[in-house]
């Protein structure tokens, strides 16, 4: 017997369905014991996720998909949420993303979203999925602290 | 995302109210910004109150507007911060390049100092 509960989207490469991701990430988040402010930063998270596999990964090419998966764990009393998001992009190599805190990067317009992924969430991983694209696994947890 | 402007003294003041995210509100203050640097303004301070939630293009657009104020020889300066805001500019260092403000008129005083 299954003891998560996932919650799966997928859509086109736009930034319309921005919204309702966020939604759809602080209702859960609200469902796994999330206090108001975790809520927000997993929902910026999440955000800079999504765009970042339309901008970056699927080049705003709005035929390529989105996929976001949700998952609420244990689902009799669920404190935990992990997100996974998958484009259909060429990938890139995590150690090429560049440090936003480094003196010569603080005053670029861009660049920040990964370390809010990095700073909102318990744990993040990144990788080049087999059939092309990049998968990002984001995980927090209501015992953690915001 | 909507953007009014006041006038205090010798400092244009631009309230922002709305989201500042990616698609909604970036376009609008760079628009703004660029049309108050064309007609001479060189005073700028945005009023955060207002703003509720910031990502990663907002927030570079918030840079993106202090460092084209600052080569164009103006002065960009931020006011009524929201926690979550502070929050945001603090882990990514930005607190130490902004000058913020809790209130308005310390704000705009700072102008003339």
């Amino acid at each position: 017997m299954s003891t998560d509960s996932v919650i799966r989207l997928e859509f086109r490469s736009h930034c319309d369905m921005l919204d309702f991701v966020q939604v759809v990430s602080e209702t859960l988040g609200a469902l796994a014991k999330f206090d108001d402010d975790a809520i927000h930063w997993v929902s910026v998270a999440v955000r800079e996720s999504v765009i970042n596999a339309i901008k970056h990964g699927n080049r705003e090419i709005e035929d390529k998909r989105v996929m976001v998966e949700f998952t609420l764990s244990p689902v009799a009393d669920p404190d935990r949420l992990t997100v996974r998001v998958v484009d259909q992009g060429e990938g890139f190599d995590p150690v090429e993303v560049v440090d936003p805190l480094a003196p010569e990067n603080l005053l670029k317009s861009s660049g920040r979203g990964v370390f809010f992924m990095r700073s909102f969430m318990d744990d993040l991983k990144l990788q080049r999925v087999p059939e092309g694209g990049m998968e990002v696994v984001m995980v927090k947890s209501s015992t953690s602290s915001s | 995302m909507e953007i009014e402007e006041r006038t205090l003294e010798n400092v244009v003041v631009l309230d922002l109210k709305g989201k500042l995210t990616i698609g909604e509100g970036d376009e609008l203050l760079k628009e703004k910004i660029n049309n108050l640097l064309q007609q001479g303004h060189k005073n700028l301070l945005l009023n955060l109150e207002d703003v509720p939630y910031v990502d990663s293009a907002g927030l570079g657009e918030i840079v993106r507007t202090y460092t084209t104020v600052s080569r164009q020889g103006g002065t960009l300066k931020l006011v009524n911060l929201t926690k979550r805001i502070t929050d945001l500019l603090a882990i990514t260092k930005l607190l130490t390049v902004f000058d913020t403000f809790e209130s308005e008129a310390d704000a705009v005083s700072s102008f003339s100092s």
